[in-house]
C-alpha cells in the first residue's frame, strides 16, 4: 500500500515540477476554447449552445496530450522496468499512475472550466453541469487512454498512433458527457439518467484500463 | 479435445500451408458457385412494393454488414489465441482478418449509402447504425496502423491483440451510447426493415448470399495466411541473409580492427 502511495506522490511530484508538463494540458484547454470563437464567430448566443460540447472535447484533446507522456518517461529513465519487475501488482501499479496523472492533468481541466464557462458564455448551473459531468467523466478518459497508452510504449510510437488508437475508444463518454451537460441546461431529459451511466462508463474503465494496460507492458516490454 | 488436437496440429504452419493448399480450390469453388447462385436468385426476386428495384442493394448491404461485425468476432478469439495460448497461427490470423474486415465494413458503409440515396434522399445520415458502423471502420483502420507501425511481428501481434479484446468491449458500449444519442437528437429512425418481416422470396436469397459471403470471407482469410506465412518465411530468410553478409564481411574486417585495439 505504501509502495503505491509513493508512487503516486512521486508521480504528482514530478508532474508539477519543472519538465512535468501536467499544467501545459490546462494551456491547452484554454487556449482550444479560445480558438473556438474564432472557428464559429463570436456569436455568445450561439457560443452558449454550443458551449458543453466545446468543452467536452477541448478535455478530451487535452487529456489526449498529456497520455502521451504516462509511461513514456518512466521508460526513458528505466523506472517503468522497475515498476514491473517490482513485487506491488502491475494493475495496481498502472491503476496507481493513472491516478496519479488524473490528480496531476485531469483535475487542473475541472478547475479551470469555470472560467472557460465565462468565456463561452455559459450560465452558472450550465459551467456547473459541465464541470460535474467532468469531474465524472475524466477518469474514464486517463483510464481508457492508458491502454493507449500503455500500447504505445511498448511499440515505441507515440504521437498520432495513441490519438487514432484512444479516440474511438472515448467516443461513449463523449456522448454521455455532453448528453448529461445539455440535460442540465435546457434537456427535457432528466440530468440523472446519462450522469449515471457517465459514472458508469468511468467505474467499468477503472477496471478495464489496468488490466489491459498492465498485459500490454508485460507482453511488450522485453 | 479432438479440437484442441486439430488446433496443436496447425501450430506448424507447414502442416497448415499443406491442409489450405489442399482445401484452398475447394473451397474457392464451393464459394463462386453459392455466390452465383445467390446473385442469380438475388437478380431473380421481386420487387419490393415501395423500394422497387432498390430493395436488392439488401443481398449485397446485409451479408456485409454482417461480416463487418463477424470478421472482429474472429480476430477478438485470434487475439485470446496470442495471449492466453500463444498459439503461432493466432497472429497470423488476426493479422490477416484484419484488412478483409475493414473492406467489408467499407462496403456495407458503401452499399448502405447507395441504398439509402433513393430511399431516405440522402447518402448520409447519422443515424445509430451508420455511425456505430463508422466507428468500427475507424477501429479497423486504428488496428492495421498498430500492425503497419511496429516491424517485429511477434511485440506487433500483442499489442494488437490487446487492443481487439478492449475494442471487442467497446463495440456493444459504442453500439448502445451511439443509439442512445441518436434518440436524444433525431426523433425517429431511418433504418427500418419496411415495418414487416421479410417475405420468403427475399429471405432465401439473402440467407444464401449470407452463407456464399462468410465461405468468401474463409478463402480470402485462409489465402491471406497463407500469403503471410510466406512473407514471414521471406523476411527471415532475408533477414538471415543479410546477417549472414555482415558476418563475413566482419570476419574479413575483423582481425585488423582487434589489432588496432
Amino acid at each position: 500500500m505504501s509502495a503505491l502511495a509513493a508512487l503516486i506522490r512521486r508521480d504528482i511530484r514530478i508532474a508539477l515540477r519543472v519538465g512535468g508538463g501536467a499544467l501545459i494540458g490546462v494551456l491547452f484547454f484554454l487556449t482550444v476554447t479560445v480558438l473556438m470563437p474564432f472557428a464559429v464567430g463570436p456569436d455568445l448566443a450561439l457560443l452558449s449552445r454550443l458551449g458543453p460540447a466545446i468543452l467536452w472535447l477541448g478535455a478530451l484533446l487535452a487529456s489526449l496530450l498529456t497520455l502521451d507522456r504516462l509511461f513514456a518517461a518512466d521508460h526513458e529513465d528505466g523506472s517503468l522496468d522497475l515498476i514491473v519487475m517490482s513485487r506491488t501488482p502491475l494493475e495496481l501499479a498502472c491503476a496507481a499512475k493513472a491516478l496519479a496523472h488524473w490528480i496531476a492533468a485531469g483535475l487542473p481541466l475541472i478547475i479551470a472550466t469555470p472560467v472557460l464557462g465565462l468565456l463561452l458564455n455559459l450560465d452558472g448551473t450550465a459551467t456547473l453541469a459541465v464541470a460535474a459531468t467532468l469531474l465524472a467523466g475524466t477518469p474514464a478518459l486517463t483510464f481508457t487512454g492508458m491502454i493507449g497508452a500503455a500500447l504505445a510504449v511498448t511499440l515505441h510510437r507515440g504521437g498520432l498512433l495513441l490519438a487514432v488508437l484512444v479516440l474511438p475508444l472515448s467516443i461513449p463518454v463523449l456522448i454521455f458527457g455532453v448528453a448529461a451537460s445539455q440535460a442540465a441546461i435546457s434537456g427535457p431529459l432528466l440530468f440523472g439518467t446519462p450522469f449515471s451511466i457517465l459514472c458508469a462508463l468511468s467505474l467499468a474503465s477503472l477496471v478495464i484500463g489496468p488490466f489491459a494496460a498492465a498485459a500490454s507492458l508485460r507482453h511488450g516490454l522485453d | 479435445m479432438k479440437l484442441t488436437e486439430t488446433l496443436n496440429d496447425l501450430a506448424n504452419p507447414t502442416r497448415f500451408l499443406a491442409l489450405t493448399a489442399r482445401t484452398l480450390p475447394w473451397l474457392a469453388g464451393v464459394t463462386a458457385i453459392l455466390l452465383a447462385i445467390g446473385l442469380y436468385q438475388s437478380a431473380m426476386a421481386p420487387d419490393d412494393y415501395q423500394q422497387g428495384a432498390t430493395v436488392k442493394i439488401m443481398f449485397i448491404h446485409v451479408p456485409n454488414a454482417w461480416l463487418s461485425m463477424f470478421v472482429w468476432g474472429v480476430m477478438s478469439v485470434a487475439a485470446l489465441g496470442t495471449l492466453v495460448w500463444r498459439h503461432p497461427l493466432a497472429d497470423v490470423a488476426a493479422k490477416a482478418a484484419a484488412p478483409i474486415g475493414a473492406a467489408f465494413t467499407f462496403l456495407a458503409l458503401v452499399t448502405g449509402s447507395l441504398w439509402g440515396r433513393p430511399m431516405w434522399g440522402t447518402y448520409w445520415e447519422w443515424d445509430a447504425r451508420l455511425t456505430s458502423v463508422l466507428i468500427l471502420f475507424l477501429m479497423y483502420l486504428g488496428l492495421m496502423a498498430l500492425w503497419r507501425a511496429v516491424e517485429d511481428p511477434s511485440r506487433a501481434a500483442r499489442a494488437a491483440a490487446v487492443l481487439t479484446l478492449v475494442g471487442a468491449i467497446n463495440i456493444p458500449i459504442i453500439k448502445f451510447s451511439v443509439d442512445w444519442w441518436n434518440t436524444l437528437h433525431q426523433p425517429s429512425s431511418v433504418l427500418r426493415m419496411g415495418g414487416s418481416t421479410l417475405d420468403k422470396a427475399f429471405l432465401w436469397p439473402l440467407l444464401v448470399m449470407a452463407i456464399a459471403f462468410s465461405l468468401l470471407f474463409i478463402t480470402l482469410h485462409l489465402a491471406a495466411m497463407r500469403n503471410e506465412i510466406l512473407r514471414r518465411r521471406v523476411r527471415s530468410l532475408q533477414m538471415m541473409q543479410a546477417s549472414r553478409v555482415a558476418f563475413t564481411s566482419e570476419a574479413a574486417a575483423g582481425p585488423k580492427e582487434i589489432g588496432a585495439a
